[in-house]
């Protein structure tokens, strides 16, 4: 049995791909064959993150058009078994990723043996993310506790419930999950950002996990690592929690609340 | 928690504003989802037509659509300010 996962946000740049990258090495870690599938057609990045750009021969349209097969076009991880990634095209137009294409991609991955597909979505409203959430089975929605990040993500949810296959054969609206991104405990103290308790009450989704806004985000991006590897890591360790709990483990929250300061650090500290 | 801190102004809540502000848009942003494709088209030529008479803010016309037990119900409320009326 395939699950498929929609990784989506609406706004770009609030992680999509770092949580793609993260959760799908996540879950090959716990044992899982699992692909993971760049939507961003002719804006491929997914590639840099999991650090196999080197290794792109073929990309997803030249399967879906049938100039290469699935298995010569799949980049198997070097460094985590069980681990796939299929890139999107960097030239060609977006309207070449169809959706009887893409479907017939997923039901070959699913013949494979695959247990997740993870579909790193799209910025925006388009063709691009409609066709990377047609067809999942759940969602994951990327936030950051920031005013455009949360109306945008409110406005995806709209979509996820309404636009997919599930929805139009009348199974329901798509489960979908908040993974709350580049948080900062200290500025949630100091009144300066939404709080995780902000974000779940106005979007009014359960919540996966929260990501601190951390520095390790970018050297793992820089070295072309999923950051989920660097296990010392708060980022590493919080993407590591989000996925014992996508798989349904029940964990307490982390890197949620600032650190109790001493005597001298709370009468002379910021 | 610095005892300096009692000593400056004392800086807005903006986590708070944010969440104000969200809550308000997203409220309004919903009542149009699900709805059909040309409730935003119809919104806007309402309100045209609407300006054509008087003059309104665009908040002034409301288009919702509402289901219940099977029948649809397109409702608008085109609010008239004191203003508008003069």
């Amino acid at each position: 049995m395939t699950k498929v996962v929609v990784v989506a946000s609406g706004k770009g740049g609030v992680g999509k791909t770092t949580t793609s990258a993260a959760i799908a090495t996540g879950l090959a870690l716990r044992g899982f064959k699992t692909a993971v599938i760049d939507f961003d057609v002719g804006l491929r990045n997914l590639d840099l993150i999991m650090g196999c750009e080197r290794r792109v021969v073929y990309d997803i349209v030249n399967v879906i058009n049938g100039d290469a097969n699935l298995r010569q076009t799949l980049i198997k991880d070097k460094r985590t078994e069980n681990l796939y990634i299929l890139p999107a095209s960097q030239t060609r137009d977006k309207d070449a990723l169809t959706i009887e294409g893409v479907g017939k991609v997923i039901e070959e991955l699913s013949e494979m043996g695959m247990e997740y597909i993870i579909c790193d979505s799209p910025a925006g409203i388009e063709k691009g993310a409609l066709t990377a959430a047609y067809f999942a089975d759940e969602a994951i929605v990327v936030t950051n506790p920031e005013v455009s990040s949360v109306r945008d993500s409110d406005r995806i949810l709209g979509i996820l419930a309404s636009k997919t296959r599930r929805a139009e054969e009348g199974q329901g609206e798509l489960p979908a999950r908040l993974l709350l991104s580049r948080y900062s405990a200290e500025r949630v103290e100091k009144g300066e950002m939404l709080s995780v308790d902000d974000v779940v009450e106005i979007l009014a989704i359960p919540l996966l996990g929260v990501i601190p806004e951390s520095e390790a985000v970018l050297n793992a991006s820089n070295a072309g690592t999923p950051v989920i590897l660097d296990v010392d890591s708060d980022a590493g360790q919080a993407y590591l929690d989000a996925t014992a709990r996508f798989l349904g483990e029940d964990l307490p929250l982390r890197f949620v609340s600032v650190a109790k300061k001493g005597f001298l650090g709370r009468l002379f500290g910021g | 928690m610095s005892i300096f801190r009692y000593l400056l102004p004392k800086k807005k809540n903006t986590a708070g504003v944010a969440k104000e502000r969200l809550q308000i848009i997203v409220a309004h942003e919903r009542t149009l989802r699900g709805g059909p494709d040309y409730l935003p088209q119809l919104h806007q030529e309402l309100l045209e037509v609407v300006r054509k008479y008087v003059n309104v803010d665009a908040d002034a016309v409301n288009v919702q659509l509402d289901r219940n037990e099977g029948i649809d119900v397109l409702e608008m409320n085109i609010t008239l300010g004191d203003e508008a009326v003069n």
